[in-house]
């Protein structure tokens, strides 16, 4: 046996505990990031979350202007902390649609008045179908939407203050 | 004091291992004769942590919660046999386990052993010592079963109800017993290439070890495999968790080692691969240590994530197999070849076993740690499953045991006579079943159809070595490798009997409806509440029949206070054709209850095989105890 093959093992040991090291130093990020990123939403059609309001269907996502999608639910704890930074966003021109997850008409209605409704339509998912189709793992997830109807970002959790501008950039750059 | 005792006898035994290494390379470099004393400090170090171990043990079993331990894990509601083996359903408790087995290990090799030059046996107590010293570093400095919590706890947290389970009781500590017992072979591996003897006295002072690690992790992996399929409630007997996966790589590898070490005793052949795979084994023990100790794969068993420990057992795994495959490459070129052997003889079967066993290792290896090493270099998320290893590591396996059948019959260094024709009926059996396997099940997979064929032919090949032979005086070891070879067989005829005819119905139905599966009707009648000492549960009554007779099952969702936790007790009707598994859910708001019914014709034949090839080992083992036994009564 030559040489380089006898130190072989060794230098695949200190390989291996490199990688495994990495991993120590570098945790794992258990963020489950959808696979639609850049690609064309799925279709999908909701009926109206609040009685007489408007529903939601994915040909209403693309308008030809980008738009955010945001899935949320009178459940929520996050979704009420992030509710303000949503009206900021509406404020400032932007169109947001929404999607109730596993909601009810009454709840959705209070949560609405209570923390104001920025949504220009606001689709109903009774069973997370939608959500799934989506590539969404939880709420609130917010999607940026390009007039074409592909995707162009996916914001996990709530939106922040200091979100703020990384949503208008990739609102900007999708139109 | 309880408490307090069992941290002094660690520490104790931590001073004495670094004394016993220091004595043990003053010995081996000749400066003084220390063999008395080194053999004594190895046997009063397992003393020490065996006593430690029986502190924790006390500490449990009174539940006092001024131990943090035993406040975060303990409960003073929970049955007594889970208060106990609740001491090593824990990170520290089980660290503290490995390493009294480790230490145990130490002084049985120094009691036991006799024969073996001094050099190498107090070089490998040496390097014992140094495993023993690290682990108890991490013991003491970064997992101390020990620490007191003040002021003591008002109530314990309670169990991990998946862990409330007999099969917890024996699943961790006969696994130590395999990973740990390999610790053996690595020390006798390394004493052997310091003093430079590595020859047959060496491989049958090592192969007693082999053989009985191998023993605890094939019957480990056996219970850890029953355990997941009714406790999990999953249906699988195998996932391919990387958890999973750690306790395989060691088995591949003691395996391999084995049957190697039985060339190098036999032949005095093999030697530089032998040493090797003994390193190899150990460091994949602790390899599998590290995975499930740091949580850096996602697992069913990752409950201790901390980076700090992860870093701890990481450095430890990093020094000690550098170190022994540093001294793999200086001397292994001093290790000359023994014996030649032929082509076609028994040699050479063990050779391919080896290199089959070997390179399912490095299947199973990558398939572990591709995700990571992927992630590592560019950042992309993936995950590897059963698909990867089944095609991959599935054909090799099925090549593995068509060579069984052979080698087994093979005399050693040169076969003369024509064995293959003792192999036209196994031949025949297996072509019979490919054929009717390939006609009569068209949906099962290929490797589920060449399995069956292999089983068949198998099973009666792995007793050929027994024909013809006066039973009483056929050694044990025959008979051992015999019942092994045939644990094998039957173990793969249930896996590939799981895979092509089990059949399964995810339903939903109320009280009163019948669901088919298989060749069952299962009449649902309905459900009623149960209690136990710390659970509630709903229980389903299933009345399941096939033709005559009815089998009442009633699997249960259990709801656990301590911690507040829900769980899916499996109701199983085992059967001599299979075995119907029944899992209940939960209800929906019209009343329907989820219903999963598996029908698994002979999948009990997977840990019965195992259980086979755990006796043969015993078998074997008690061949050579007795051998051993005759040797000093005649003295």
């Amino acid at each position: 046996m030559n040489r380089a093959l006898r130190l072989l093992p060794v230098i695949l040991v200190i390989w291996i505990v490199g990688t495994f090291a990495w991993r120590l130093i570098e945790p794992n990020d258990p963020t489950i990031r959808s696979q639609l990123v850049n690609r064309s939403i799925p279709p999908f059609q909701l009926a109206a979350a609040i009685p007489g309001a408007a529903g939601l269907k994915s040909a209403d996502l693309a308008t030809g202007k980008p738009r955010l999608l945001n899935l949320f639910a009178s459940w929520c704890v996050p979704c009420v902390g992030e509710a303000p930074i949503l009206a900021e966003l509406h404020r400032r021109g932007v169109e947001i649609d929404g999607i109730a997850i596993r909601d009810t008409p009454g709840g959705l209605n209070a949560f609405l008045q209570r923390y104001g409704n920025p949504y220009s339509r606001i689709g109903s998912d009774p069973t997370s179908r939608a959500q799934l189709a989506l590539g969404s793992a939880g709420v609130p997830e917010t999607f940026v939407i390009d007039g074409k109807g592909v995707m162009r970002l996916q914001h996990v959790g709530p939106i922040y203050e200091s979100d703020i501008p990384i949503i208008l950039d990739a609102l900007e750059k999708a139109r | 004091m309880i408490a307090e005792a069992g941290l002094t006898a660690l520490w104790l035994a931590a001073a004495l291992s670094l004394l016993g290494l220091c004595l043990s390379v003053v010995h081996v470099r000749g400066r003084l004769e220390a063999d008395g004393t080194v053999r004594a400090l190895a046997i009063a170090q397992g003393l020490l942590c065996l006593f430690a171990f029986a502190m924790l043990l006390l500490v449990f079993a009174r539940t006092d919660l001024s131990v943090a331990l035993v406040a975060e894990n303990s409960h003073s509601a929970k049955p007594f046999i889970y208060k106990v083996a609740g001491a090593w359903g824990n990170h520290e408790g089980s660290m503290l386990l490995w390493v009294t087995v480790l230490g145990l290990s130490g002084a049985a090799l120094a009691a036991l052993s006799h024969r073996l030059p001094s050099r190498t046996l107090i070089a490998a107590l040496g390097a014992q010592a140094a495993l023993a010293l690290g682990f108890h570093a991490f013991l003491l400095f970064a997992s101390n079963p020990f620490a007191r919590l003040n002021p003591p706890a008002p109530e314990g947290r309670g169990l991990n109800p998946l862990l409330q389970d007999p099969g917890l009781a024996f699943h961790p500590p006969t696994l130590y017993l395999g990973y740990v017992g390999l610790s053996v072979a690595f020390s006798l591996a390394v004493g052997a290439m310091l003093a430079g003897e590595v020859d047959r006295q060496l491989a049958r002072a090592m192969r007693p070890w082999v053989l009985g690690a191998w023993i605890f992790l094939t019957l480990g992996i056996t219970a850890g495999s029953y355990w997941a399929y009714y406790e999990l409630g999953w249906g699988g007997w195998w996932f391919w968790d990387p958890v999973e996966n750690a306790s395989l790589m060691p088995w591949l590898a003691a395996t391999a080692l084995l049957h190697s070490v039985a060339v190098l005793a036999a032949r005095n052949a093999l030697k530089a691969w032998t040493m090797m795979l003994a390193v190899i084994a150990f460091s994949m023990s602790m390899v599998g240590t590290f995975l499930v100790r740091s949580g850096i794969l996602t697992s069913v068993h990752s409950f201790a994530v901390d980076p700090l420990r992860g870093s701890f057992i990481l450095g430890l795994l990093a020094i000690y197999v550098t170190a022994a495959f540093l001294l793999f490459a200086v001397r292994a070129r001093t290790l000359r070849e023994g014996a030649p052997f032929e082509l076609v003889s028994r040699e050479t079967g063990i050779v391919a076993n080896n290199l089959l066993l070997t390179v399912i290792l490095g299947v199973v290896f990558i398939g572990t740690l591709y995700p990571l090493a992927v992630e590592a270099m560019s950042g992309e998320k993936l995950s590897v499953g059963a698909p990867y290893f089944n095609a991959v590591a599935g054909p090799l396996a099925i090549v593995l045991g068509i060579l069984l059948s052979v080698g087994p019959l093979l005399s050693w260094r040169k076969e003369g006579r024509p064995v293959f024709k003792k192999l036209a009926l196994p031949a025949l059996f297996a072509a019979t079943a490919l054929a009717i396997a390939v006609l009569a099940i068209p949906g099962a997979s290929l490797l589920a159809k060449c399995g069956l064929a292999l089983a068949a032919g198998l099973i009666p090949a792995a007793v050929l070595p027994l024909i013809g032979r006066n039973p009483l005086r056929t050694p044990f070891a025959t008979w051992g490798m015999a019942i092994a070879h045939l644990g094998m067989a039957v173990s793969v005829a249930g896996m590939a009997a799981d895979a092509a005819f089990t059949t399964e119905k995810l339903t939903a139905a109320r009280p009163g409806e019948t669901v088919d599966v298989g060749p069952w009707t299962v009449e649902f009648a309905g459900v009623t509440p149960a209690v136990g000492a710390n659970w509630t549960a709903v229980q389903a009554e299933l009345r399941a029949t096939r033709g005559s007779g009815v089998h009442v099952l009633k699997p249960q969702t259990r709801f656990f206070t301590d911690p507040p936790t829900e769980t899916n007790e499996a109701a199983i009707d085992t059967m001599l054709s299979g075995q119907l598994y029944t899992v209940v859910g939960r209800s929906d708001s019209q009343g329907r209850w989820q219903l999963r019914l598996w029908w698994k014709p002979l999948v009990t034949l997977i840990w019965l095989g195992g259980v086979l090839i755990g006796f043969g080992g015993l078998l074997a083992l008690a061949g050579h105890a007795r051998r051993a036994l005759r040797k000093w009564m005649a003295q």
